[in-house]
């Protein structure tokens, strides 16, 4: 393979340096033969599709050839002080008691995890580690659901450094949740993580992803999760976008669900740049029930880009699907939802609800929301609004005493609150609504 | 000096005049019915008291506590010690009642430089007054009228009026939408709110309502102005007679 014959296809300054980054760095990327040509095969759609921009139907609202006006280099192994600086990342999830997996600028740290005293039946390691010494796990999952045929699976497919990779065996019962700490440092360098968790049927796991990061630095991150949901097995899945305000923040969860299982999934966002959440979803086992959910409270010119493809291939599966945001000053929502329900997939139960609260004239919510269904049998229905604050509503609350500050405050929570119900963790839902009323009260 | 003045009073909503030179002057401990037809400005009247947008005066003036309201966002009216009971409440989904409560009396200690209620302080409070009004204290634990009857919601209303403790109260139409249980009710909560240091303005279409709170004096709004000012018994001889004449003599003049 000829890498000067890839660069030169490549339009912007962005797509060269990527180019220019993977060529320099799959020498020294973990992994052996088999590992190197899926980097390779991944990095040739890269080549052949460029980064994704307004005419790729997905990427219609975040066009990332327009947005990435560089691509910083592969991030170095965190120093000392990175280090030092990290063990307070992840102050996202407030003080609920979890099992911390800490990755710095990408790069897993062991001595900043909690790995004393696993559980029976969890088994957990760097995938780095299972790269280099690939385990009958990670050949049998990684990769298997993460679509490659989107560019941004496609470069985490090629220049993946590190994640966690996570085994819940068969029967077992993870009480504490498990809180995968994804921060950056003051360098601005591009991370790419990516991370395999085997949830094995009747097994019950709660995971909590929070990505942070400096602010005023224009760092990138690329992160993706392949979730393996077996029968029976019940998990919970909270991702909190905390992004520092100059960050580029692309993450993916790819998920199969199999029967008879809970599955709830929610992402909290408000900070970063420029965010692209993607979620893949299958539903490959009959009469499961899945909350899938999102908050984002966004501001200045944030612009945050959920994408979510909920594919019920099962019958009998019910999926509610709630995302809410709050959009101040010029900030930019988006919100594409597509429920798919294959012909086998009769007695499906979907039901998809968006709905952007708009706080000043200039912000922006698109929404669009899909329905493709091939089985006759189902449920499936749509909504989405947007609009300003309810003016009866804050007159009301006037009316009674309460300072229109306040009142917008209290209202905001309400309808965000809505969503946030969603998450079973009690002491999660309290530490989200918490970064709300933080983010309320920087709002003034 | 009155608790509340109204002094040629004009205000309408998108440029269409409602209220064309009201007047009205309500004294300490006084209770003032105004009734009068649809469409006469009772509710707008309500509106404008209480500063919602789009209810903007064109001329007049309103001083409450000799203080010029026109000044003061609704909130601050609030906390001055004006209430207005809604005609229709609000649903508010996602806000708990007690929230809701706790957040607005604690806002109104404040601005007025009392000290804040504790949690059970408060919560001692709120218990006495829903009880008083045969108000299911898990019912507060719900949003804000959220899946409330009208004659809850009404009820409600005068819960909120009862924590807040205001100098003045204006109900607009309370009696709209009740049963007989439920009038009974809200009047008994009214009249046990009567006091030495507190007015009110009960805005009613009928008299029905004023059986129960039994006014100092009846006002007949009409086109925007007060027409006639009487006794109780006022109320009495609109309801054998109508407002017909009120309306004809307005056509008139």
């Amino acid at each position: 393979m000829n890498v000067t014959a890839d660069v030169k296809v490549m339009k912007t300054a962005a797509e060269s340096a990527l180019a220019q980054t993977f060529a320099q760095a799959r020498a020294r990327l973990p992994g052996g033969g088999a590992i190197a040509a899926r980097r390779q095969a991944a990095f040739d759609v890269f080549a052949s599709e460029g980064l994704p921009h307004r005419r790729v139907e997905d990427w219609k609202y975040t066009d990332l050839r327009a947005l990435m006006r560089d691509a910083k280099p592969l991030a170095s192994p965190p120093d000392a002080k990175a280090k030092a600086k990290a063990k307070h990342a992840g102050a996202l999830i407030g003080d609920i008691d979890a099992r911390r997996l800490v990755f710095v600028d990408g790069a897993f740290v062991p001595e900043l995890s909690d790995l004393a005293a696993l559980e029976e039946g969890l088994e957990i390691s760097s995938l780095a580690d299972a790269l280099s010494e690939p385990t009958a796990l990670l050949d049998a999952h990684l990769g298997k659901l993460a679509p490659l045929a989107d560019v941004a699976v496609a470069l985490n497919t090629a220049l993946m450094g590190d994640g966690a990779v996570i085994r819940v065996s068969t029967g077992s019962t993870i009480e504490r949740p498990l809180h995968l700490v994804f921060t950056s440092s003051e360098e601005p360098a591009a991370s790419f993580v990516r991370s395999l968790v085997v949830v094995e049927p009747s097994a019950r796991v709660m995971l909590i992803e929070s990505h942070d990061g400096p602010a005023g630095s224009d760092y990138q991150k690329n992160a993706a999760l392949e979730l393996f949901v077996g029968d029976k097995a019940h998990v919970d899945h909270v991702k909190i976008i905390g992004e520092g305000d100059g960050a580029l923040h692309v993450s993916t969860l790819a998920a199969a669900i199999g029967a008879h299982a809970r599955f709830n999934t929610f992402t909290f966002t408000s900070g970063g740049a420029i965010v692209r959440n993607q979620l893949f979803l299958n539903f490959d086992g009959e009469e499961t029930v899945a909350h899938i959910g999102g908050a984002s409270v966004l501001r200045a010119r944030q612009h945050a880009d959920t994408t979510l493809v909920a594919n019920h291939v099962a019958r009998g599966c019910q999926s509610r699907e709630v995302f809410k945001s709050v959009l101040d000053d010029e900030a930019h929502g988006v919100f594409q939802g597509r429920i798919v329900v294959k012909p086998g997939a009769q007695q499906t139960d979907a039901k998809m609800m968006t709905r952007a609260l708009l706080l000043s004239d200039r912000a922006e919510a698109d929404n669009k929301p899909e329905l493709e269904i091939f089985a006759d049998d189902v449920q499936c229905g749509h909504g989405a609004t947007a609009g300003a604050l309810d003016e009866e509503l804050k007159f009301y609350l006037m009316a009674r005493g309460i300072p229109a500050a306040e009142a917008e405050a209290l209202l905001i929570q309400a309808f965000l609150g809505e969503a946030v119900e969603g998450i079973e963790h009690a002491g999660l839902r309290e530490a989200l609504m918490d970064q709300v009323a933080a983010w309320l009260k920087a709002r003034g | 000096m009155p608790l509340l003045e109204i002094k040629n009073l004009h205000a309408g909503i998108e440029g269409k005049e409602i209220l064309r030179g009201l007047n009205l002057t309500v004294n300490a401990v006084e209770v003032h019915a105004i009734m009068g037809p649809n469409g006469s400005g009772k509710s707008t009247l309500a509106y404008v008291l209480a500063g919602k947008a789009g209810y903007e005066p064109t001329a007049g003036e309103v001083l409450f506590n000799g203080k010029n309201i026109f000044e003061m966002a609704p909130d601050e009216r609030a906390a001055e010690g004006l209430f207005l009971a809604f005609q229709y409440p609000l649903e508010i989904p996602g806000v708990a009642t007690m929230t809701f409560l706790r957040t607005a009396l604690n806002a109104q200690l404040k601005k007025r430089g009392q000290p804040e209620l504790s949690t059970p302080e408060f919560l001692k409070r709120v218990r006495e007054v829903a009880k008083k009004l045969d108000i299911d204290p898990d019912m507060l634990r719900r949003g804000v009228n959220v899946g409330f009857s009208g004659g809850e919601k009404k009820r409600n209303e005068i819960l909120q009026m009862a924590l807040l403790e205001p100098k003045l109260a204006v109900l607009d139409e309370t009696d709209s939408g009740l049963d007989i249980d439920a009038l009974k009710i809200v009047s008994e909560g009214v009249n046990r709110l009567r006091s030495p240091e507190r007015s009110f303005i009960v805005i009613t279409h009928y008299q029905r309502l004023l059986n129960y709170i039994v006014p100092d004096v009846v006002h007949v709004l009409s086109k925007g102005r007060i027409v006639k000012t009487g006794g109780k018994e006022l109320a009495l001889e609109l309801e054998a007679r109508g407002y017909a004449e009120y309306q004809q003599e307005e056509a008139a003049a």
